[in-house]
């Protein structure tokens, strides 16, 4: 039931707006509500402050060149690690490995770990948490009184290097998330923080894993990437990205198109996540 | 509408005429290829004709190979189901000696694993996408009738699986590649192959198949710099390779790897592009291709020199081996084979065939803008039969003149020889070592494998014992004094006595 409504998501464009899953109980969401507030000033040691601003987004909302509007937010500086999940998964047994259910987790959920307790000797404490599923990583951030980031808010927080909020027109910029790319997957993962942090104070967003968004399931890449025209404007076509705003951002676009091959339960080795909270008011 | 029926019929007709006279004039051994014949000048009717109805017997898995080899011909009468399971993987491969490359392949290589079917067939494709692997994957093969040729249905994250069905409704020689965006970078990763779709009759037997696919790679290093390279996305689209390579890398049909074939073999090649952008201008030097199965299709061509094979296109070449040596397969748009990497061998055993190559000759008419002033040459003549006498000098002058005439063909004018293929003789801790070994090269030729400055070479080299021990002592006596060479001298002498000493290989002259 909850899967077919996710799949039913996926096949239709549905606009960037946060999708409110049935993840959640209505109970889970007034909890969530209460601790927003609480958790404001406790959200400052694990999460840096990004924007308010605007940018042009590689996916249009509508009209091409259309300003994007980000409202500030707070990212966590970086992804979760295995110990911070492990936790997780110690005071919530149901997303445990072996208890996890099914429809929420593919096979590969935590198969890196030794045990469902347990993270072995070949797993270090400080490596992001990988082989996690959207709901598993909606359902830490929530715990937390926190949200998975958008896709707009992950990629304006993205533009960033080290010294400029936007950074994208620095062929530097680009080679290095193409060297990302051009690393074979199958390397052992650096620990979360090694890398110089950006602008905001972010670290990893690029370079280390894939990560979850919360509406990754709204970016609405075809499965052939070249089709082109029809109804739906968002699709593009890969060879031209035609509705891609900024066609040579296809660093970015490769990771669009990374994200639109996953399912919600779907669990693979080189994508983890890391967590974002709005900006209320009275509390920055 | 009417009129084009017409026409298009009368066309039928005449063909159909033709290849009936032409069948009548076969001789008794053409006649067991009449069906394949016919058929090739015959129109196969396309995809409307391509359905031999519902799969026969129990589902075959279906067998896959690894360039360059070709999994064997089909030996079925009916259509069948074929299950193919292809796995992508994200590996790092040398591309050159010393030079690593994050390549994205189709069953772990470059070009992709060969996919054999019979037209007719009902193929249930399994794409699996290896669990290490960064990015998401699928597939477009050009031999699929329906959307996107499987490229919308196979869009498979990594460590996950997608399956699609088909029927293969055309014959030919297809190219398959993924079709991710951005999809000139996945194909610029190597993600490509070809998939044979044959002709429910088969193909004609012939006695050696190989699968070459040309692709280029564009590294943000220049051509041959060590290290770990990466894609460079700027010059992809400025279309300015780096690489142009046979078989994902440059060392794939060369040296150990080369193609083998005996003489009075039938080759076949089964030749893709996968591009992404340049277009092949596909020769072996010393063949001509009897056959040529223009763009992978069904009609061909007649004795061909160079074949044009567009990116994302096909042929099949077809040729018959009459003398040994080695055949060198290039892209004939030549930089690319010379100074990019374009180049693969096919070495062909067996006797001389004196009647139709005699081997090297030496003619000075024919060396065209390398003949020199042979002065120098009659110079050293003139002063041995004079005083008995030549100097270091003499020798040198009338060395480099023979050298361009003989030699620098392959070892190239400035000694450089060309790498993995022809060794250098400038700076060559091989030729510099021993002299009296490098005297009996030349008079017997050098075949096998010899390691020159630490690169392996495996090529053929005739004997020059046509030359006179005059011309061999001053060709090794300016080799030995030109290209920063430390110097040394060889004498007729020296040369008499190695030539006296020497067995002569078998069909050598003198």
């Amino acid at each position: 039931m909850l899967r077919s409504a996710v799949r039913r998501q996926k096949g239709h464009p549905v606009r960037l707006t946060s999708l409110k899953h049935k993840v959640s109980t209505v109970c889970m969401i007034v909890l969530v509500c209460c601790t927003v507030f609480a958790a404001a000033s406790e959200f400052q040691d694990r999460m840096a402050a990004v924007g308010p601003g605007e940018f042009h987004s590689v996916i249009p909302e509508g009209e091409k060149n259309e300003v994007i509007d980000v409202p500030g937010f707070l990212l966590d500086r970086r992804p979760v690690t295995n110990r911070e999940f492990l936790d997780f998964s110690d005071d919530n047994p149901q997303w445990q490995r072996s208890n996890a259910f099914r429809l929420f987790v593919d096979a590969s959920y935590l198969s890196h770990w030794l045990t469902a307790t347990e993270l072995g000797p070949n797993v270090a404490e400080d490596q992001p948490v990988i082989h996690v599923s959207w709901f598993a990583a909606t359902a830490y951030c929530e715990a937390l009184g926190a949200r998975l980031p958008r896709w707009y808010e992950w990629e304006y927080a993205a533009a960033a290097d080290a010294t400029r909020a936007d950074a994208r027109d620095d062929p530097l910029w680009r080679q290095q998330i193409l060297n990302w790319y051009a690393t074979p997957g199958s390397k052992p993962l650096s620990f979360v923080g090694q890398r110089t942090a950006n602008f905001y104070g972010v670290h990893d967003l690029h370079g280390l894993v894939w990560e979850w968004v919360d509406d990754y399931n709204a970016l609405l890449v075809s499965d052939d990437n070249r089709e082109q025209g029809g109804a739906d404007k968002i699709k593009f076509c890969g060879a031209g990205a035609i509705s891609m705003e900024r066609k040579e951002d296809y660093a970015v676009l490769m990771r669009v198109a990374m994200l639109s091959s996953l399912e919600a339960a779907y669990t693979t080795r080189n994508l983890g996540f890391r967590c974002a909270a709005d900006i209320l008011e009275g509390t920055q | 509408m009417k009129n084009r029926k017409l026409s298009s019929s009368a066309a039928i007709g005449v063909v159909l005429c033709l290849s009936f006279s032409l069948i009548s004039c076969d001789t008794p051994s053409r006649n067991n290829t009449n069906l394949a014949q016919e058929r090739i000048l015959m129109e196969t009717g396309g995809s409307a004709a391509g359905d031999f109805g519902p799969p026969v017997g129990e589902p075959i898995i279906a067998t896959l190979t690894s360039a360059p080899d070709v999994p064997p011909p089909i030996d079925r009468n009916t259509p069948a189901k074929l299950i193919v399971n292809l796995e992508v993987r994200e590996l790092e491969m040398p591309i050159s000696e010393g030079v690593m490359y994050t390549f994205w392949t189709f069953g772990g290589t470059v070009p992709g694993s060969f996919i054999r079917v019979r037209q007719g067939d009902t193929i249930e494709f399994h794409l699996a996408n290896h669990p290490s692997s960064k990015m998401p994957h699928n597939i477009d093969l050009h031999a699929v009738t329906g959307s996107g040729g499987g490229a919308s249905s196979s869009f498979t994250a990594p460590g996950h699986e997608s399956q699609f069905t088909f029927k293969a409704l055309n014959q030919g020689l297809f190219v398959y590649h993924c079709a991710t965006a951005p999809v000139g970078m996945h194909i610029a990763n190597g993600m490509y192959g070809l998939i044979l779709v044959e002709p429910p009759e088969g193909l004609p037997p012939v006695d050696r198949e190989y699968y070459v696919m040309q692709g280029e790679f564009y590294t943000v290093g220049k051509y041959r710099e060590k290290g770990h390279q990466e894609f460079d996305m700027q010059k992809a689209i400025e279309e300015n390779a780096t690489y142009v390579l046979f078989n994902g890398s440059e060392g794939a049909l060369v040296g150990d790897n080369a193609l083998r074939a005996n003489v009075g073999d039938t080759i076949r090649l089964f030749v893709g592009n996968g591009g992404p952008n340049l277009v092949s201008s596909f020769h072996v030097i010393g063949e001509i291709f009897d056959k040529v199965f223009t763009e992978g299709g069904t009609h061909y061509q007649e004795n061909v020199q160079t074949t044009l094979v567009p990116a994302g296109g096909s042929a099949i070449t077809e040729f018959r081996v009459e003398v040994p040596g080695t055949l060198v397969i290039v892209d004939h748009s030549i930089f690319r084979a010379f100074n990019k990497g374009a180049l693969g061998m096919i070495k062909v055993d067996g006797p001389e065939n004196l009647a139709v190559y005699t081997g090297k000759e030496v003619d000075s008419v024919y060396l065209g803008d390398k003949v020199k002033d042979l002065t120098a040459v009659a110079e050293v003549a003139t002063a041995y039969s004079t005083t008995g006498e030549v100097t270091i000098a003499q020798q040198i002058a009338a060395g480099e003149v023979l050298f361009a005439g003989t030699c620098s063909v392959c070892h190239q004018l400035d000694g450089s020889g060309l790498a993995t293929v022809f060794p250098p003789l400038a700076g060559a801790d091989f030729f510099l070592a021993d002299t009296t070994r490098a005297i009996d090269i030349a008079l017997n030729g050098l075949m096998g494998p010899v390691t020159v400055n630490g690169q392996s070479y495996d090529s053929v080299m005739p004997p020059m014992s046509q030359l006179n021990d005059d011309e061999i002592a001053n060709i090794l006596t300016y080799s030995l004094n030109s290209w920063g060479n430390d110097g040394g001298r060889v004498t007729r002498e020296d040369v008499a006595e190695r030539r006296a000493s020497t067995e002569r290989p078998p069909g050598a002259a003198h």
